[in-house]
């Protein structure tokens, strides 16, 4: 049932009830081990990603590395 | 060898991965540069086109990932990028970037020195990217820096070193790695860094918008190295004045 | 490592001597040129040289201080020194109102700078005489140095906050060999204890540390490469002190030691010439041990400092008949005499060049006291 919305990098998403951040983010492609997530402004350690349940209203930012780099 | 932290590297050159065509032409050069180190930037991800993961380009047990916390305009949003990027896997390493002023990117001292302080007490490996003020250099080392970058010129003005007094005294007096950063716009340039004894220098642009950027890389390592070299050998010197080859003068007084 | 720099400079040839000459900086490697043997044939082009920089760097100017000799008292036996305990000499204590005498003396002949001497005895002069004398000096003198014994980083801190900005401590030479062959057992035999009171001074946060090596006891070629090695570690860590570099060289004194390695005044040349080159800003001082004549002659060519009308005995000053002398001095000029030179050859005399109402800690105390 996708009747939860969470906001993720800006964009409100429908998402199912109980689904687990790491499976959320499995689910857009994403390898949990190469990105980090902040979640209501918190960092989170990469070893919760499995265990939290994303909940109605969540905040999330998702970031990852990008070519780039030096001031050069 | 080129030692930062208690790591050795055999390359001197440290290549960042921005404003390359291709990950592919990334890649390539990266190779061809004999880097051990290089720089990335950490952004959001794009939900709806993800694209290629930098991560899965990169061999991560070949090179040494140097996040950096470019975007940032203070202490606070440099130490929030730096936990990110270690959030994200990449270990303790950051270069350190403040820059408020978005016309010339340059580095903020005051704001720069005290994500230093917050971050080195958080257990990071801290590379702050500096203007080339010789009294900064002293206060970021005395702060835990285990390398110091000074800038040569303006980001993107290709202009060389124009701060060339100031980095020889940041470079005689410096008790850490100086790696030039910024401004290095052809082998040249870099060459000439290294000739005047800093440790390292980073390139990013001229490798990546290069007609050739695989052998732009390899111009860049070959001149790194040259300039290595001849520091290492001791170079002969250009005089300031045409010298009197045997003043006699003055000397009289002697017993 | 002394044998070790004497094959290196032994080693050097005349093309490594002129390419250090002719270099914007020069390292250890090209200060080893610079001392070498190889390099006496170029001492005018270093005099040359090491005079340019001299006076881009300090301008036509020769700073004076005098010495004030607080006690010539010392428990150590130092075989080169007057002042050793085997000698017998007439010892001799100035009390604190003595020694506030004797600089005002000094401050009648117009100097501002002054240098406190005493040999090593903390059970006599110790770090409550020197604060005392020196909350009483403070306010009449530009700058306070003192050359005592060896003291710690807190005591430093201490002397510091009642007025002593500078303080000199010299390790007299850097072979450890010579040195422990020279110093019979007492505090001052530790050697390392010695080469790292510079850094204890510096890290109190003295404004000035001067270090030096005793000419005459070892090879001075190799002398100057520690020295300059030792001077070097410390500027990478206290950049904020300024620090200076004295070559003393051996004067006739009682007991009759003679120098091991006799050091000429063309050697001398050469080492203060090749340490300037090495170290722009360092301040070069040179004492009323070396004659007038070398001294006139030195003006403007690299040193930056020179006592004068110096007095080496306790209380000399206002006494001048008194006994009791760590050596014999070689300029006997006074003050007035040597400015007089110093104008005659085109520099400017500066006896005061720092106010220590500048210095913060000493501004609040004095509000306090």
């Amino acid at each position: 049932m996708m009747n939860m919305k969470i906001i993720c990098n800006g964009a409100k998403i429908a998402v199912e009830d109980e689904l687990s951040l790491a499976m959320f983010l499995r689910g857009k492609g994403l390898d949990p081990d190469t990105v980090a997530v902040a979640c209501d402004g918190a960092i989170l350690a990469r070893e919760t990603y499995a265990d939290l349940r994303l909940r109605e209203g969540m905040v999330l930012e998702v970031v990852r590395f990008v070519g780039g780099g030096a001031s050069c | 060898m080129l030692t930062i932290a208690g790591r050795t590297f055999t390359s001197r050159l440290i290549v960042g991965t921005g404003k390359f065509a291709s990950s592919a032409v990334m890649q390539a050069a990266i190779e061809a540069s004999g880097t051990g180190m290089v720089t990335v930037a950490l952004r959001r991800v794009d939900l709806n086109d993800p694209g290629d993961d930098l991560m899965a380009v990169l061999d991560r047990r070949q090179y040494v990932f140097l996040p950096n916390t470019s975007g940032a305009r203070n202490a606070a949003e440099a130490v929030r990028l730096a936990h990110l990027a270690r959030a994200s896997g990449a270990g303790d390493w950051v270069k350190l970037e403040v820059t408020p002023d978005p016309r010339t990117l340059l580095p903020d001292p005051v704001e720069t020195l005290k994500a230093t302080e917050a971050l080195v007490k958080d257990g990071f490996i801290v590379l702050p990217y500096m203007n080339a003020d010789p009294i900064l250099a002293q206060h970021l080392q005395a702060a835990g820096a285990a390398a110091i970058m000074p800038l040569g010129s303006l980001i993107g003005t290709n202009q060389g070193l124009l701060t060339r007094f100031q980095l020889e005294i940041i470079i005689e007096q410096a008790r850490v790695p100086v790696v030039v950063d910024a401004g290095l716009g052809a082998p040249s340039h870099a060459a000439q860094a290294m000739e005047m004894g800093a440790d390292a220098v980073l390139v990013n642009t001229a490798i990546a918008v290069a007609g050739d950027p695989v052998r732009m890389a390899r111009a860049f390592a070959a001149a790194v190295q040259a300039g290595r070299d001849a520091f290492e050998s001791g170079l002969g010197v250009t005089a300031p004045v045409a010298a009197a080859s045997s003043p006699q003068s003055g000397l009289g007084f002697l017993r | 490592m002394f044998a070790d720099l004497q094959a290196r400079l032994a080693a050097v040839s005349a093309p490594e001597v002129e390419r250090a000459l002719a270099a914007h900086r020069v390292g250890i490697d090209g200060l080893i040129a610079l001392l070498s043997p190889a390099a006496d044939a170029m001492l005018a082009a270093m005099a040359e040289r090491s005079a340019a920089i001299t006076r881009q760097r300090f301008g036509s100017t020769m700073q004076l201080f005098a010495p004030i000799y607080l006690s010539n008292l010392c428990q150590n036996r130092c075989l080169y020194c007057g002042f050793s305990a085997d000698n017998r000499i007439e010892r001799r204590v100035l009390t604190i109102e003595q020694a506030e005498d004797e600089a005002a003396i000094l401050h009648d002949r117009g100097f501002s700078h002054i240098l406190l001497v005493a040999g090593e005895a903390p059970n006599r002069l110790g770090v409550d005489y020197l604060e005392a004398l020196a909350l009483r000096l403070r306010d009449k003198f530009a700058a306070v140095s003192m050359e005592v014994q060896p003291l710690s980083t807190g005591e430093y801190a201490r002397l510091f906050k009642a007025g002593i900005t500078g303080v000199a401590v010299y390790q007299e030479t850097y072979d450890r060999g010579i040195y422990a062959s020279l110093h019979p057992p007492g505090p001052k035999r530790d050697f390392d204890f010695r080469l790292a009171t510079p850094a204890r001074a510096a890290e109190a946060g003295m404004r000035e540390v001067g270090i030096g090596a005793l000419l005459g006891l070892a090879d001075w070629r190799a002398e100057g490469v520690a020295l300059a090695l030792h001077l070097a570690g410390l500027r990478q860590h206290f950049w904020q002190t300024a620090f200076t570099v004295s070559f003393p060289r051996l004067r006739p004194a009682v007991g009759g030691f003679t120098a091991l390695a006799p050091v000429s005044e063309r050697d001398l040349a050469q080492l203060l010439f090749a340490m300037r080159l090495f170290d722009h800003d360092i301040g070069l001082l040179l004492s009323t041990r070396e004659e007038a004549r070398f001294r006139d002659g030195m003006l403007g060519l690299g040193p930056t400092r020179y006592s004068a009308g110096s007095c080496t005995a306790p209380g000399g000053y206002g006494n001048p008949a008194l006994p009791g002398e760590q050596f014999a001095v070689g300029d006997h000029r006074s003050m007035d005499e040597v400015s007089a030179m110093i104008r005659q050859q085109g520099f400017d005399p500066v006896r005061k060049d720092w106010d220590p109402s500048f210095q913060l800690a000493v501004a609040q105390s004095r509000q306090v006291v």
